[in-house]
């Protein structure tokens, strides 16, 4: 490579480190310390990335997403039993469940759950993380109940009592009343498109005792609404239009695909009900994450400055350039976790850390070779270019383990036979992005440093 | 010098670390956490300080006795408990509390856990396959690279070498310190197992390298000049992982300090199968192979 392209990539490098410079910067800086015992105290804000683009929203605050082990909060593993429900309507019935815990989750207010369905051989469960919950009494009762479904008939309120339903809380509760007709009596409810017009609608199959109900309950009401209310709210609120006998009801209406296969999923969770058990629960304080934190950053900090100090000690200059290269890999790795949005947990951090240990690597394994090329009388240039070629082969290779391991820690095609927690996830996922990203700053960008600076170096050497 | 004479002792060094390990994880085994055996743990944080230092363990388990059976009881800090026992709901927990509210004084739950048995056997068999599933991955690339299984078999068991020494050394510290195994020491067992690895393959890269220069050399003096001139990068890397590694185990917080000890250990022996029990497995192998033909 000649000396011009050179420089244009060291260009690059440099917009690219001071990009991902920002990004990483924390939101709010607070500089409080005694300098010469003067008191030296001042905030640096952070800007988030707020505008519109062509009419879209564009809003980037880049932070760090803390992961449960960190900012506290609880994980709760149940199992659904699936002894009463059809060996066809099981998976049907674990993706209703979750639907139904995921909104009653979201109506609770808690910012950030994740819950995920997860099947191993004959067991079905709910891995469910609830960041932030303080009170794990109430949030097993949110997440355990079992769904109820039931179908509520309008009425026709009369002046005084129209009055009080749009002053009271429970409206809902006075506009429509129980018709006896509930899950119970629901088959299953399924998606199908209409054969004429091909629009998504609601096939709602009865058992026996529900069809002669729903038969009782269409035949009188007709232009009525017939609203399905599932704990106690309402999620959709059909008019019957003519009196149905044979237990076979079509919901149609304006939906799209998208919204029809949810709320087949949602009366499913009623009409099949699943009973829920608690198979694991796992609740952190959040203060005891705090100082882990706190500690582990330090113990990381530390551990960068002596990492720095034993490469100027050991290789000299070239040391220099390899710690400016570390520092890189540090910021464009937080960077890096901000923009994909990796979840930061303990584990996480000390994978962090470790990376840190490992990215000089590469560098010490080209330095090494530059020196042995040397040995063997090289010139100098001559045994860069070689320690950086040569080098390149035995990196790939040797990184290709940590990254097949990282990869089984994370587990990205969620295999059953595989880890599924969290915290191990977090873990490989800082190990993987770290070995991807050692290869690029331990050989790419300690090249274009090395070519760009020893040249200068060496020519003051000359001259002294 | 001709580093690769002293095989027998390299294999010595080995064995010293070796054995007690391999004895201790016979006769005691390892102590498993509530991740793998199930049940429950609670941490609790004394707050007010001048009760808390009269508390017995004893005490403790006795008053405690007929709703939570407490395995061990871990101090973790100046003011703060781990109590480890048999599973309980969250209303046992909530009387637990408030039992020993009533002894020591005002407290502060700082994490509590609770796993069925079913998940812990899950995690043991998922582990295995794990580590299987890691082996068999490098044993495969090696091999492919190298074009020769003697490659990929040697480095996979410089690597259990590895994990038999973590396995041992973690073995001995739950039995005469109460060190718990739990998921964190699995990935740490995963993670040592790219170490090892990762050394191993610098030196393999040098001996194919050094083979296609020198074909007239045996395999003995190729291996030799590989690992000599492997050896100050190998020393140098391993020199930063641990200085990483060490300020984690000696600062860093408390619940990942036996994760880190664990990863630094691997980080040690990877570094030493490399050089000396990948190679020289390597060129007994050979001189096995020769003997015969």
């Amino acid at each position: 490579m000649n000396k011009k392209s050179n420089t244009k990539s060291l260009l690059w490098l440099l917009i690219l480190t001071v990009i991902a410079g920002y990004i990483a910067f924390p939101k709010r800086l607070t500089i409080d310390t005694n300098f010469f015992s003067k008191k030296i105290q001042f905030e640096i804000n952070k800007q988030a990335i707020d505008f519109y683009f062509w009419g879209k929203h564009i809003y980037k605050d880049f932070e760090l997403k803390k992961g449960l082990d960190i900012q506290g909060g609880m994980q709760v593993v149940l199992r659904a039993k699936m002894d009463e429900i059809a060996l066809e309507d099981r998976e049907t019935a674990l993706e209703s469940a979750r639907e139904i815990i995921s909104r009653r989750v979201d109506l609770y207010g808690i910012s950030e759950p994740t819950i995920q369905a997860a099947r191993l051989e004959d067991d079905y469960r709910l891995i469910v993380e609830l960041p932030g919950v303080e009170d794990p009494q109430q949030a097993l009762e949110l997440v355990g109940r079992t769904a109820e479904l039931e179908f509520r008939l309008e009425r026709e309120l009369s002046e005084e009592e129209l009055a009080e339903a749009t002053q009271s809380a429970n409206f809902l509760d006075l506009y429509f009343v129980s018709t006896g007709l509930t899950g119970q009596q629901l088959k299953k409810a399924q998606l199908q498109f209409d054969q004429q017009t091909a629009k998504p609608q609601i096939i709602l199959e009865f058992n026996d005792e529900g069809r002669d109900l729903f038969a009782e309950i269409t035949k009188n009401n007709i232009d009525k609404i017939l609203a399905i209310f599932i704990d106690a709210y309402p999620v959709v609120t059909p008019s019957i239009s003519s009196a149905i006998l044979d237990g076979r009801a079509v919901m149609t209406g304006d939906f799209t695909v998208e919204e029809a296969k949810n709320l087949a999923i949602q009366l499913n969770a009623g009409a099949l009900p699943v009973n829920i058990e608690v198979l694991e629960q796992k609740n952190i304080g959040a203060s005891l994450g705090d100082e882990s934190v706190q500690k582990s950053i330090n113990a990381g900090l530390i551990g960068l400055s002596l990492v720095i100090l034993f490469m100027i000690l050991y290789y000299g200059w070239l040391g220099v350039i390899s710690s400016i290269a570390l520092l890189i890999y540090a910021i464009l790795t937080i960077a890096l976790y901000k923009i994909i949005g990796v979840v930061l947990t303990l584990p996480g951090i000390a994978g962090l850390i470790l990376t840190i240990g490992m990215a000089v690597d590469a560098n010490i394994l080209i330095f090494e070779r530059m020196k042995e090329e040397q040995r063997a009388g090289r010139s100098y240039a001559e045994s860069m270019e070689l320690g950086f070629g040569r080098a390149w082969d035995t990196v790939k290779d040797a990184n290709l383990a940590s990254i097949v391991s990282a990869l089984v820690l994370i587990n990205p095609l969620n295999f059953s036979f595989l880890n599924t927690s969290g915290l191990i996830k977090g873990f490989g996922v800082t190990f993987l992005l770290g070995s991807l990203l050692s290869m690029f700053t331990g050989v790419t960008v300690t090249r274009i440093l090395v070519r760009q600076l020893v040249p200068i170096i060496k020519a003051k050497e000359f001259k002294s | 010098m001709n580093l690769m004479k002293y095989k027998k002792i390299f294999f010595l060094i080995s064995a010293f670390f070796l054995i007690p390990g391999l004895i201790s994880l016979v006769f005691f085994g390892l102590r498993p956490s509530i991740d793998f055996k199930g049940g429950s743990l609670l941490e609790i944080k004394f707050i007010e300080e001048e009760k808390t230092q009269d508390y017995q363990e004893t005490i403790l388990k006795d008053d405690l006795e007929e709703i939570f059976s407490i395995d061990t009881v871990q101090e973790t800090g100046q003011d703060s408990l781990i109590l480890r026992g048999q599973e309980i709901t969250n209303e046992e927990k909530e009387i637990v509390l408030d039992l020993i509210r009533e002894k020591f004084g005002e407290l502060e739950l700082l994490r509590f856990e609770s796993v069925g048995p079913i998940l812990g056997q899950e995690l043991l068999k998922k582990t295995i396959t794990a580590i299987f599933l890691v082996a068999a991955v490098i044993v495969i690339y090696i091999w492919q690279q190298f074009h020769d299984l003697k490659y990929g078999v040697s480095a996979v068991l410089a690597m259990f070498h590895d994990s038999l020494i973590l396995l041992g050394i973690f073995s001995l510290l739950g039995h005469f310190k109460g060190v718990e195994v739990d998921v964190l020491f699995v990935t740490a067992i995963l993670t040592t197992l790219s170490f090892s690895i990762h050394d191993t393959v610098v030196v393999y890269n040098r001996i194919r390298e050094l083979k296609k220069k020198h074909r007239h050399l045996s395999l003995t003096e190729i291996a030799n000049a590989a690992v000599w001139k492997t050896l100050g990068r190998s020393i140098n890397d391993s020199i930063t992982i641990i200085i990483m590694l060490l300020s984690l185990v000696l600062l860093g917080g408390e619940s990942v300090r036996y994760f880190s000890l664990a990863l630094l250990i691997g980080a040690i022996t990877g570094t030493y199968s490399s050089s000396f029990i990948a190679v020289p497995i390597l060129l007994v192998w050979e001189e096995l192979a020769n003997r015969k033909s």
